[in-house]
């Protein structure tokens, strides 16, 4: 009897506290999102805040279920989850709905599932399988590229399926592989390859090429022996490479809505009466998004009660861009609280990937908090203006099924495996 | 080292956010202003503008429907302005330049995009209103006068200027506030309070339902009628016989301090001051620098007295106890002191008393008086500042505060007054031009009646004012509460009776009224202008102030027509047409009214234009109307005269 009632108390209910708070919250500005008219019953299942109420009533289901599962088999059964989960990204060519341009959907009638919501979760798993395999040492170049391609799969098929936003979720895994032993050369290179593709684009291809070149030039002739003169020509070519590169990917390869979203955020727009243009265009959900959050000033206007969101200033506010509607009715304190959530979660999630004692567990521990990561960052930095708009969701707050019940089964897949750490394996 | 990449990331992203939230709703917020907030929509709803009725309960100036264009420019999204320009009836340029103006003002905030829609092109455009997001239609109400009189009593109202919204943010743009007479010095009253509404907008500008379910929605509060001390009648009658003359004429009711008329001349129709014309029409009467029409002269027009300001001096000197009024004083058809000597119309060696003094108008004899006031102690410094007090006390050399929207101090010297002048000697020859209400003194119409109003009441006066009574409430305390002067009641007889006798034997025996006894004091004042940067004199000033009836007094007036030559000529006729008008109800002298209506004074108000050498005074032949303008007027006459 007592040996049962441990097993429901080795759980990390830090962590399940900070999910239900989080999920909690999340539908409560949903709620506020979504009403329209005046009277008001969050049992209306034909509203957005009614359906969310359901798929919040399954989620414990789901939870119950996951935890319930033997933690050996989710080690056990990763790649042949990976290999379904790609299947299903796959029939999306086939059977796919199209919503908003990216053919993302199953439709079962009204009901409808993204595939590539849970396809995180299960390449999350395919990864930490690699590389807790004995055979796999990540310093060796041909286990790098079978990491990669179990990374590149999915991410090729959503952006194939014209999801650029979940595309960018799989960047997350670099985290991952960096802190299981990913050389360094690669981290350096990234960086690079992220700073000066920025400063070309901001201050243009040919005066960051010739900077480029000023400053290795420089640290070649300082230091001969540390610099040598191949690598410093080496990396003079890649840049400038890389500048006139990113000009032309910039100019002839994406398309002009993508454009307009890098020009806005670099500000390289400077004509005013095109800026304002684009704040009624493309800009207008980020341009009423920051607007609402601004007017929440210290302590918001209270719960239903903003004035923007009220009046559907902001389009997507219950899904993508639910993040205002928290500025705008909870002001500076209830972004914060909701920051600080996050925050704590992907901290307690890091925390016990290193403790975990099964590598299998730490990488997938990883997996998930990168990815939670990834979401809170892109998310919020975009709705603030800090980001170019790239839609993806909130995790556990924004609207929709999928992306809840992808997340629980993220996150309580691995507190189902901490609860075994202390277990003999 | 590499578990602290993710490790700081979170971090560092966690600190990043809340800098950015900072910035976003602290920093740069200005924190939820509901006027400012633009999901909300601000419905403002204007109260009737309070009527205004005349003494006798004859509606003045009632309101009549405008609606206005107004624009958020910030809201504004593209539309087919060829259709909405031929909807308002402007072209594209007017368009554009509108717009900017009014996205200079503010991007945010409404603007009025066109003023005063016909009701036609109202009826038009509100159909089609919805298509053009960011513009809305305003109702408001504009002023009607129901007749053409009174512009510079009652004023008008006009859309209110920055500085205004500024200083008070009751005001937003577009919205109406009194600008002169009695619509500014009432505006509160009239006003009433705006309601408002606050209607939650979506993206798409409609309307969603009340805000908050209309909790901080305002009922409007109703402008209060209010009558005024006017008498539309006599105020008509002035009017007319003051056309084609300048200068202003001023009766107050001696019993109460009511303002009976009020006309300043020329005026205008103050129907010319509402709706689309108003702002050509506003310019044209601004600038006329010459005829100054926008200018009170009853209540602004700062003139020597002349004349009527022997009356003062008769009373200080019988205050002070340096005359009697039986004490005579010799005329030799002037006054000499020193080597200088001051001109009188008397006969040689005519002796005056104080009666025959005021009847004569003699200018010997309040020259003498004024010397003795002044150097009652041997001390005319100290003098002087006595008889300055005694002056002051008829409220002449201030400000009256009363409820007229402008006026002018005028001006009564004392010794710190001349101090620049005369540093150390003062002798009170070095004033004696004062005797005869010249050299420093200066008064208004509106003091000067007063002035005459506390004769007429022995001794005190009820500061002069416009308004009657105020719906619901009563007028202002300050208006009732008799303010005394400094001269003893019994003072007052030899004076009055001097008056009496300007009308019986003296300067005004002409213009007497059979039943009524008047008491009045006719004024002839030299005045200069300055042409070319030479000194010129110009023909006198008429003036003359007077009261009737002699006991309880119903009228007092004082009435100035500029270069109308001596004071019974223009001045008189008016004050003595319009105080039977005012006590009979009717006139029955109609060959001075004849007279008055035909002659123009234009030929005088020429002359310092016409770069030309001219004579004055006596020199001069009058000037008549011609016949259509004679004609007018007679018609005008009729329908007055219809009126009893």
């Amino acid at each position: 009897m007592v040996r049962e009632t441990n097993r429901y108390f080795k759980f990390d209910w830090i962590t399940i506290i900070l999910f239900l708070l989080l999920v909690g919250f999340g539908w409560l500005n949903i709620v506020s999102a979504s009403h329209t008219g005046e009277t008001m019953n969050y049992f209306d299942f034909s509203q957005s805040y009614g359906k969310q109420l359901i798929f919040i009533f399954l989620t414990f289901g789901l939870i119950v279920i996951l935890l319930g599962i033997d933690a050996k088999f989710y080690e056990r059964f990763s790649s042949i989850i990976y290999i379904i989960s790609m299947l299903s990204l796959v029939g999306l060519f086939l059977f796919g709905k199209n919503v908003n341009g990216a053919t993302s959907w199953y439709a079962f009638g009204s009901f409808t599932i993204q595939p590539s919501e849970f396809a995180k979760a299960a390449t999350a798993l395919a990864v930490a399988k690699h590389i807790s395999d004995l055979n796999t040492n990540i310093n060796n170049l041909k286990d790098q590229i079978k990491a990669f391609v179990i990374i590149i799969l999915p991410a090729l098929l959503v952006l194939l399926q014209n999801d650029t936003g979940s595309t960018v979720v799989y960047g997350a895994f670099f985290f991952v592989l960096y802190r299981e032993g990913l050389p360094k050369i690669y981290l350096y290179i990234g960086l690079f390859i992220v700073l000066i593709s920025i400063l070309a684009l901001k201050f243009g291809a040919p005066i960051i090429a010739v900077v480029v070149a000023i400053i290795s030039l420089t640290m070649y002739f300082l230091n001969k022996k540390k610099n040598p003169l191949l690598q410093s020509l080496f990396i003079i070519l890649a840049s400038t490479a890389l500048c006139f590169g990113v000009k032309f990917f910039y100019e002839s390869i994406l398309k002009p809505h993508q454009q307009d979203r890098i020009s806005l955020w670099l500000r390289l727009e400077k004509d005013p009466v095109k800026l304002e243009q684009m704040k009624k265009t493309f800009a207008y959900n980020l341009n009423e998004s920051e607007k609402a959050i601004s007017s929440g000033g210290f302590s918001g206007k209270g719960f239903m009660e903003g004035t923007r969101t009220t009046g559907k200033f902001v389009p997507e506010q219950h899904t993508d861009y639910i993040f205002s509607t928290v500025g705008e009715e909870w002001g500076f304190l209830g972004c914060t609280f909701v920051v600080v959530l996050f925050v704590l979660l992907l901290l307690r999630i890091l925390h016990l990937a290193e403790l975990q004692k099964s590598q299998f567990s730490r990488v997938y521990g990883y997996g998930v908090a990168s990815i939670i990561f990834i979401h809170f960052l892109i998310n919020i930095g975009m709705v603030m203006g800090l980001i170019p708009t790239i839609g993806i969701p909130l995790p556990m707050f924004s609207y929709g099924g999928s992306g809840l019940w992808a997340f629980t089964i993220l996150i309580f897949i691995f507190i189902k495996l901490d609860s075994n750490r202390i277990n003999e394996w | 080292m590499r578990q602290f990449l993710l490790f700081g990331s979170v971090i560092l992203v966690g600190v990043l956010f809340i800098s950015r939230l900072f910035y976003l709703q602290i920093y740069s917020s200005s924190g939820h202003n509901l006027f400012e907030d633009n999901a909300i929509r601000k419905v403002y709803d204007y109260p009737k503008r309070g009527f205004v009725y005349d003494r006798n309960g004859v509606l003045l100036v009632s309101n009549q429907p405008s609606y206005d264009v107004m624009v958020i420019p910030r809201e504004v999204e593209p539309l087919d302005t060829l259709e909405f320009c031929s909807l308002l009836k402007i072209d594209k340029e007017q368009f554009i330049k509108t717009f900017n103006k009014a996205r200079h003002y503010s991007p945010r905030l409404p603007s009025v995009f066109v003023s005063h829609l016909s009701k036609e092109d109202y009826a038009v455009l509100q159909e089609k209103m919805r298509k053009f997001e960011g513009f809305y239609i305003q109702k408001r109400s504009l002023r009607h006068y129901q007749r053409s009189i009174g512009a510079n009593v009652l004023g008008d109202i006009g859309e209110v200027n920055q500085r205004t919204i500024e200083k008070q943010p009751y005001y937003k743009m577009g919205d109406l506030i009194g600008k002169q007479g009695i619509e500014a010095s009432y505006e509160k009253t009239l006003r009433g309070v705006k309601g408002i509404k606050f209607i939650q907008k979506d993206r798409f500008n409609r309307n969603i339902g009340p805000y908050k379910d209309g909790a901080f929605d305002t009922i409007p509060e109703q402008g209060k009628d209010v009558h005024i001390t006017i008498d539309a009648k006599l105020q008509e009658y002035g009017e007319l016989l003051m056309q084609n003359k300048r200068g202003g004429v001023i009766a107050i009711e001696p019993s109460s301090g009511e303002i009976l008329a009020m006309v300043a001349a020329p005026t205008y129709d103050p129907n010319i001051l509402v709706g689309r014309e108003r702002s050509k029409n506003f310019t044209k009467l601004f600038n006329d620098t010459i005829a100054k029409p926008l200018f009170n002269r009853s209540l602004q027009g700062v003139y020597e007295p002349g004349s009527p300001f022997k009356l003062m001096n008769a009373l200080v000197g019988l205050q002070e106890g340096v005359l009697t009024p039986t004490d005579k004083v010799t005329c030799y058809a002037g006054y000499r002191y020193g080597n200088r000597f001051m001109k009188c119309h008397c006969y040689i060696g005519r002796r005056n008393d104080m009666i025959s003094g005021i009847q004569e108008s003699c200018n010997a004899y309040f020259a003498t008086a004024y010397r003795k006031i002044l150097d009652k102690n041997n001390n005319a410094s100290e003098g002087i500042d006595r008889w300055s007090n005694h002056a002051k006390s008829f409220g002449l050399g201030n400000f009256l505060n009363n409820d007229l929207y402008v006026g002018q101090k005028g001006r009564i010297p004392n010794r710190e007054y001349y101090k620049h002048v005369y540093p150390r000697t003062f002798y009170s020859t070095y004033t004696i031009s004062n005797a005869i209400g010249q050299g420093e003194v200066a008064t208004t119409p509106i003091q000067l009646a007063n002035m005459v109003a506390a004769i007429g009441n022995r001794g005190y006066y009820y500061t002069p004012h416009i308004i009657k009574s105020i719906e619901g409430e009563g007028i202002p305390k300050q208006f009732t509460e008799r303010k005394y002067t400094t001269i003893d009641k019994e003072h007052f007889e030899p004076v009055i009776e001097g008056m009496h006798q300007v009308y019986k034997r003296g300067t005004a025996q002409w213009l007497r009224i059979k039943d009524i006894d008047i008491c009045g004091k006719t004024g002839t004042v030299e005045n200069f202008a300055i042409i070319d940067s030479v000194k010129t004199q110009l023909t006198d000033h008429s003036i003359f102030v007077a009261f009737a009836p002699k006991e309880n007094p119903k009228i007092a007036i004082a009435v100035f027509v500029e270069n109308g030559y001596w004071g019974s000529r223009f001045a008189g006729k008016v004050a003595s047409l319009m105080i039977e008008k005012h006590i009979k109800g009717y006139t029955t002298r109609k060959d001075m009214e004849d007279w008055l209506l035909r002659h123009t004074l234009e030929n005088e108000y020429a002359k310092p234009y016409s770069g030309e050498p001219f004579k004055i005074n006596g020199e001069t032949a009058f000037q008549l109307v011609d016949d259509i303008e004679y004609k007018r007027l007679k018609k005008h006459l009729k329908q007055i005269e219809s009126q009893n």
